[in-house]
């Protein structure tokens, strides 16, 4: 099974708050294979991020296991978590979770300075690649705060793509954003997803996540359903189509 | 990450929030330069009074006619009141741990030779004295002890006598009038400076002791005999030794009180070294309390970022930084902000000490350690300040580190 990239096995997170337990994640089993598009959907509170950031190695599980390429996370030591982070996974935030008062540029540049394989020996031309791969090679040096929501979520997805991933994960990247600019970011998802790279993403919208190839539906902290899409968006098309749409109407 | 990475990581992170660099750095300038200040006057005057206390002379022993009890002043009819030469003979003969000995007639008047007269003090004394005051020429010759015998009219002018009374010429050779007796000028001294009241040593004029004493209306008796002891270690043995001298010269039996009074300068040095160090004690610790002040506000700073801080840290964890990196970046920008803060402040205090040395009354005196005590203290309030907040955040799930509020 090696075109196995992510399984878990009974993967449970448990919260205390005070004296009180919270079960966000009780016994979840999936497992997603290189090259899909996943998206994850469930009422708030169910769990979702909880999982996304279990999947991203920004935490750690209370109890079960996590498979990642073939290798149990579980035993893996702090200094080993952050090398997954850096060289397997980019996380795309609902919030962006750009560095303020830095450019475009130097945010994307971030995670080349924490590999230790020195892979890439020219940091500034990788970012740079990865800017003109969302589109943004002409807001280089602008800062967060000079940029639109959709810049800053191109931003944050430049920077996961930098060390060149297998896994992107998106926890609502499109949360904060109208919904025309979202589809541009569907977009970009699937030209990645075209290019091999396997997402995962949470989205509140049955809209959105018809952009995906499989939906996971999760309440209470379990998958209650899990299904592959039968008719497909084109993001492409659809920003056409609102594109079109926006001219007829002026 | 390599060094050079680390260190740009880190000067970037200083120039993004200037302002707060700046209001941090603020802490540690001002703390350093209070310290090396406040420090610098205190050494700056303790440094003044050793300087005057030297320029006494090496190893001088003063010895003074009248029972030291009765403060200096005779009071019984039939006790030896005045030093005679022999009295100075006999030191001079018989102790063995001194280097020179020589008595001092103190007369004063006006002086009329050169460009116009000139009022000061004129001391009569013997060949040794230059020696014991630790004086030198400047030009000419020191009378001797031939002169001494033979009251000649001659002397040796300070350098504030020769500045007035012969401002352009050389007076070597020339006559003035002490008192209306004429002297022939054999030599000049080189200046000596101000003395521990602040009058200066170098308005004087030094005649053969015997000349004096006998030839100038006002000198009439020897007031001190000044002894110079062969090395600082033997001034007690040294006194000791003159005291039996001086008791047997006077013919005082052994019960008797003494009639004379032997002070060193450890009596004079002593009481000055202490009250400047006092004085040193009372600046450096309102500077210390400056430096704490600067310390607090520099904690306050750090806690006020700390959820900025938190944030930032967690982004850095979330694209594969680990702990060790997080740490390391954050000592460094603490010592870097340190650093240059402690380099700003010792270069401000040298302005401030600049500026007090040649505009001011007040001497500044600025060791080296004393910079590398403020210097170090400092950077270690910076780095503990800056670190703190560091390593409870790396310590985080980047999760919890992003979520930080
Ligand atoms: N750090 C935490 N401490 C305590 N409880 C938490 C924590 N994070 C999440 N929870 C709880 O775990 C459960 C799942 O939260 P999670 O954030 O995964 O939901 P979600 O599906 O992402 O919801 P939303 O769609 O609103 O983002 C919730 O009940 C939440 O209150
Ligand atoms: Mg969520």
């Amino acid at each position: 099974m090696e075109n196995t990239l992510i399984k878990t096995v009974d993967l449970s997170k448990t919260y205390k708050v005070g004296d009180i337990e919270v079960h966000a994640l009780k016994s979840v089993n999936i497992t997603i294979n290189n090259g899909e598009f996943v998206a994850i959907m469930g009422a708030s509170g169910s769990g979702k991020s909880t999982l996304m950031n279990l999947l991203g190695c920004l935490d750690m599980p209370t109890s079960g296991e996590y498979y990642l390429d073939g290798i149990n996370t579980s035993k893996l030591t702090k200094n080993e978590y952050a090398n997954i982070r850096n060289q397997k996974i980019g996380f795309v935030f609902q919030g962006f979770n750009l560095l303020p008062r830095t450019t475009a540029l130097e945010n994307v540049e971030l995670p080349l300075m924490y590999d230790r394989l020195e892979k890439v020996k020219n940091h500034q031309k990788q970012a740079t690649d990865a800017l003109i791969r969302v589109g943004l090679e002409d807001r280089m040096h602008h800062i967060p705060s000079q940029l639109s929501g959709g810049q800053q979520q191109r931003v944050a997805l430049a920077r996961a793509l930098v060390n060149e991933p297998s896994l992107i994960l998106a926890d609502e990247p499109t949360g904060n954003l109208d919904s025309v600019t979202s589809v541009e970011v569907f977009n970009l998802f699937q030209k990645l997803n075209d290019e091999g790279i396997t997402i995962i993403m949470v989205t509140h919208e049955r809209d959105f996540a018809a952009f995906a190839k499989r939906i996971i539906e999760m309440r209470d902290g379990r998958v209650i359903r899990d299904a592959k899409i039968k008719d497909r968006l084109n993001a492409e098309e659809e920003l056409k189509k609102a594109i079109a749409e926006a001219e007829i109407a002026e | 990450m390599n060094a050079k990475i680390i260190l740009k990581v880190a000067t970037r992170s200083i120039m993004k929030s200037r302002m707060r660099s700046l209001l941090t750095a603020l802490g540690i300038i001002i703390g350093v330069a209070a310290v090396v200040v406040m420090v610098a006057i205190g050494d700056g005057a303790q440094r003044k009074v050793e300087e005057q206390i030297a320029s006494l002379g090496s190893n001088l022993i003063i010895i003074t006619p009248g029972a030291s009890s009765s403060g200096g002043v005779n009071r019984g009819m039939g006790s030896f009141n005045r030093f005679t030469f022999d009295d100075v003979d006999k030191i001079k003969n018989e102790a063995t741990l001194i280097k020179g000995v020589s008595p001092l007639v103190r007369s004063g008047g006006q002086v009329i030779g050169g460009v116009g007269n000139w009022f000061t003090q004129i001391q009569g004394v013997s060949p040794d004295y230059l020696d014991i005051r630790t004086w030198a020429l400047e030009s000419g010759e020191f009378f001797t002890d031939r002169d001494i015998m033979a009251r000649s009219k001659v002397c040796v002018l300070g350098a504030d006598v020769k500045k007035n009374l012969f401002p352009n010429d050389d007076p070597i050779g020339q006559q003035i009038r002490i008192r209306n007796t004429p002297f022939r000028v054999i030599g000049v001294l080189k200046a000596k400076g101000q003395t521990a009241v602040g009058t200066s040593n170098d308005d004087v004029i030094l005649a053969p002791s015997r000349t004096v004493l006998d030839r100038l209306s006002g000198g009439r008796f020897i007031s001190s005999i000044q002894v110079s002891a062969i090395s600082t270690d033997k001034i007690l043995a040294a006194q000791a030794e003159i005291k039996s001298i001086m008791r047997e010269s006077h013919k005082l039996s052994p019960g008797e009180e003494d009639d004379f009074t032997i002070q060193d300068q450890s009596d004079l040095s002593e009481t000055a070294t202490e009250t400047s160090r006092i004085l040193t004690i009372l600046l450096a610790s309102v500077a210390g309390v400056s430096l704490v002040v600067g310390g607090i506000g520099i904690m306050n700073i750090m806690l006020v970022s700390v959820t900025e801080r938190t944030r930032e840290i967690g982004i850095r964890l979330s694209v594969g930084a680990r702990a060790s990196d997080i740490l390391v970046q954050f000592l460094t920008e603490a010592i870097v902000l340190s650093l240059s803060g402690g380099v700003i402040g010792v270069l401000l205090s040298f302005l401030i000490a600049y500026i007090l040395n040649n505009y001011t009354s007040q001497s500044a005196l600025i060791k080296p350690q004393i910079i590398m005590i403020a210097f170090g203290f400092a950077g270690a309030i910076g780095i503990f300040f800056g670190f703190y907040p560091a390593r409870k955040a790396a310590a985080l799930n980047p999760i919890d580190a992003l979520r930080y509020e």
